[in-house]
């Protein structure tokens, strides 16, 4: 087995996941034998092959850096789940 | 004369420069199809009645201004709710995005807002494209038109059983790893993912952004080259998308396919050594002779590492999606879980509420890959072999000015029939997969039907931005054929339920 369910559970932090107990285990069953499946890549020689981020070769698109129009503060927080005086309300961050 | 929800773009794009029927008479025919089977089908996740009427009446009113119209003025449509629509909910059928009404249009629905169409509702997918059967929607699975007990494909499925169904005239979907082209072929229409950057994604919820693509379902191949007349071309805010000329599409229609090199595709046709079902590889095989008797010259190529295709997709797919679906933090927009002590258990328990199984699996699956330690065997790794099928490819694209094979190797399955095995249903998408790797256009036509009446998909796939040559192929096809011809007609049968749904 290459994942445990305490690495299951590290990574369902660094996810920014909460998982059930029930969830964990079941991730941790499901994820070997994706990962098992994935091993068989192992076979092809890809030794000085570039890897291939992209379909097309374009680089940095570049366009001028000027002022234009956007959403209004108003329409920018309209979907906020909490707001308050133009910002993003969150639970305390720093105490 | 068939009803006017069965017919094409093209023959409704007559009738209404005719004024034998105006945009509104079209808009409400559309609803009342709905009435009759959208119980059964569940293509819709919202309807936009008001909307249409308005859009509709707008058209009416500068048709009868006597103003040239764009060809698909009027024309009723059904957008996936991935795309953004300004003041119409999207939700990309996930909890976490319950509520959110974006304050801007996706750039393919400002494009359709300029040629006229008319937006009918959003259509069902698989929670942020993550599926190939709608299962993993949010908002209840679609049903296959053809057969109700079968899924649609995904995700694009409600888009799919919302024109086979002809509840829609024409949809808009997005394309992954197979998520227009599967869907397509399941439920018996045409459905197309045009090159890599030839679509604006401009407000589309990302998923993969090195594979993600939009692109049109439609009833036959000259409603594909409409909707592409419509869709494809350069947006600056896309920074992907290309700014390669556009051509007018229904150009390539009616040409013949004398001379036209198409390769089928052996690793298409089996993966692994696994051949496709039977009726599947007969009915391919049947139309590769008819591309023969056309005019075509047909061999048969093989491309060794589309054999990793599925490997290679479930490594960068989740790894990017793990990082595009960092922003559903419950802090901007959409579901936030109620009170939490800490901003990281807000997070937490925000994602575990918001987020359904399968992107929970991928958001897991693409984090480990990306995580320290693991990067190089992974991501590293499958990157690598992608150039090596798209280098597959181009070597086939040396010989062929086609590909072609299945679209997926089997007819529409049950529902319920793989959702506990993410692996098999994974493996629905094994022939289209590697065209999203690869950055090439692909398409589907209707090829025939199972003897348990299931419609089977041609899959042809180009060179980038080839699509005039998979246009010029599949019209002559279509066109000596009338597979498309065939409507669905959404029939219960089991006893203690209403017999029949639709009413021809």
């Amino acid at each position: 087995m290459r994942l445990t369910p305490e690495e299951v559970e590290h990574v369902a932090l660094l996810g920014r996941l909460r998982l059930s107990e029930e969830e964990r285990e079941r991730f941790t069953t499901q994820l070997n034998s994706i990962l098992e499946y994935f091993e068989q890549l192992q076979q092809v020689d890809t030794e000085g092959v570039p890897p291939m981020s992209h379909a097309i070769a374009m680089t940095n698109v570049m366009r001028e850096d000027e002022p234009r129009p956007s959403l209004t503060p108003e329409e920018a927080l309209g979907n906020a789940p909490e707001a308050e005086r133009d910002c993003f309300l969150v639970p305390r961050v720093i105490e | 004369m068939s009803a006017l929800h069965d017919l094409t773009a093209h023959e409704l794009s007559e009738l209404l420069g005719r004024k034998e029927v105006s945009a509104r008479e079209l808009a409400a025919a559309m609803y009342a199809r709905m009435a009759e089977v959208e119980e059964e089908i569940h293509g819709y996740v919202l309807l936009t009645q008001e909307v249409a009427q308005q859009q509709a009446a707008e058209v009416d009113e500068r048709r009868a201004k006597g103003e040239a119209l764009p060809a698909l003025a009027g024309i009723p449509i059904g957008l996936k709710d991935i795309f953004c629509t300004k003041g119409i909910e999207t939700t990309c059928c996930s909890r976490i995005l319950e509520g959110f009404v974006p304050p801007y249009d996706a750039g393919v629905v400002e494009r359709c807002r300029e040629h006229g169409l008319v937006f009918l509702g959003k259509t069902n997918m698989d929670e942020f494209a993550m599926g190939s059967s709608t299962e993993n929607s949010a908002r209840g699975y679609s049903r296959n038109p053809w057969d109700l007990e079968k899924v649609p494909g995904g995700s694009s499925g409600g888009s799919a059983a919302a024109v086979a169904a002809s509840e829609a005239v024409v949809s808009l979907g997005t394309d992954t790893g197979g998520s227009i082209r599967q869907p397509a072929s399941l439920c018996g229409v045409v459905g197309m993912k045009p090159t890599y950057g030839r679509v604006s994604r401009y407000g589309v919820v990302a998923y993969a952004s090195s594979l993600d693509q939009v692109g049109p379902i439609v009833k036959d191949v000259r409603d594909c080259a409409l909707m592409l007349n419509v869709l494809c071309g350069q947006d600056p805010r896309d920074a992907t998308s290309l700014p390669a000329p556009v051509p007018d599409y229904t150009q390539a229609l009616g040409r013949e396919v004398k001379g036209l090199r198409i390769g089928l595709v052996k690793e298409f046709m089996e993966y692994q050594g696994v051949g496709v079902e039977a009726e599947v590889g007969a009915a391919v095989r049947a139309a590769v002779a008819k591309l023969e008797e056309l005019g075509a010259e047909v061999e048969e190529v093989s491309l060794p590492n589309l054999n990793y295709s599925i490997p290679v997709y479930y490594i960068i797919a989740p790894a990017e999606a793990s990082s595009n679906l960092a922003r559903y933090d419950g802090v901007q927009y959409g579901y936030r879980a109620g009170e939490a002590e800490d901003i990281i258990t807000m997070y937490r328990v925000t994602r575990d509420e918001g987020f359904g199984a399968e992107v929970k699996r991928r958001i897991m699956l693409g984090t480990y890959t990306l995580s320290a330690g693991y990067y190089d065997a992974y991501y590293l790794k499958a990157g690598q072999v992608r150039t090596l099928i798209r280098r597959d490819f181009d070597r086939a694209f040396e010989r062929c000015d086609l590909l072609v094979g299945p679209v997926s190797p089997t007819v529409a399955f049950g529902i319920g029939e793989k959702t506990d095995d993410p692996i098999a249903m994974y493996l629905s998408d094994v022939c289209t997969i590697p065209v999203n790797l690869g950055g090439l256009p692909g398409m589907s036509v209707p090829c025939g039907f199972s003897a348990s009446g299931l419609p089977i998909g041609l899959h042809i796939v180009g060179q980038p931005l080839g699509e005039e040559a998979m246009l010029r192929a599949a019209y002559a096809y279509e066109q000596s054929t009338g597979f498309h011809l065939r409507r669905a007609q959404p029939v219960r049968e089991e006893a203690g339920r209403r017999a029949v749904v639709a009413r021809a």
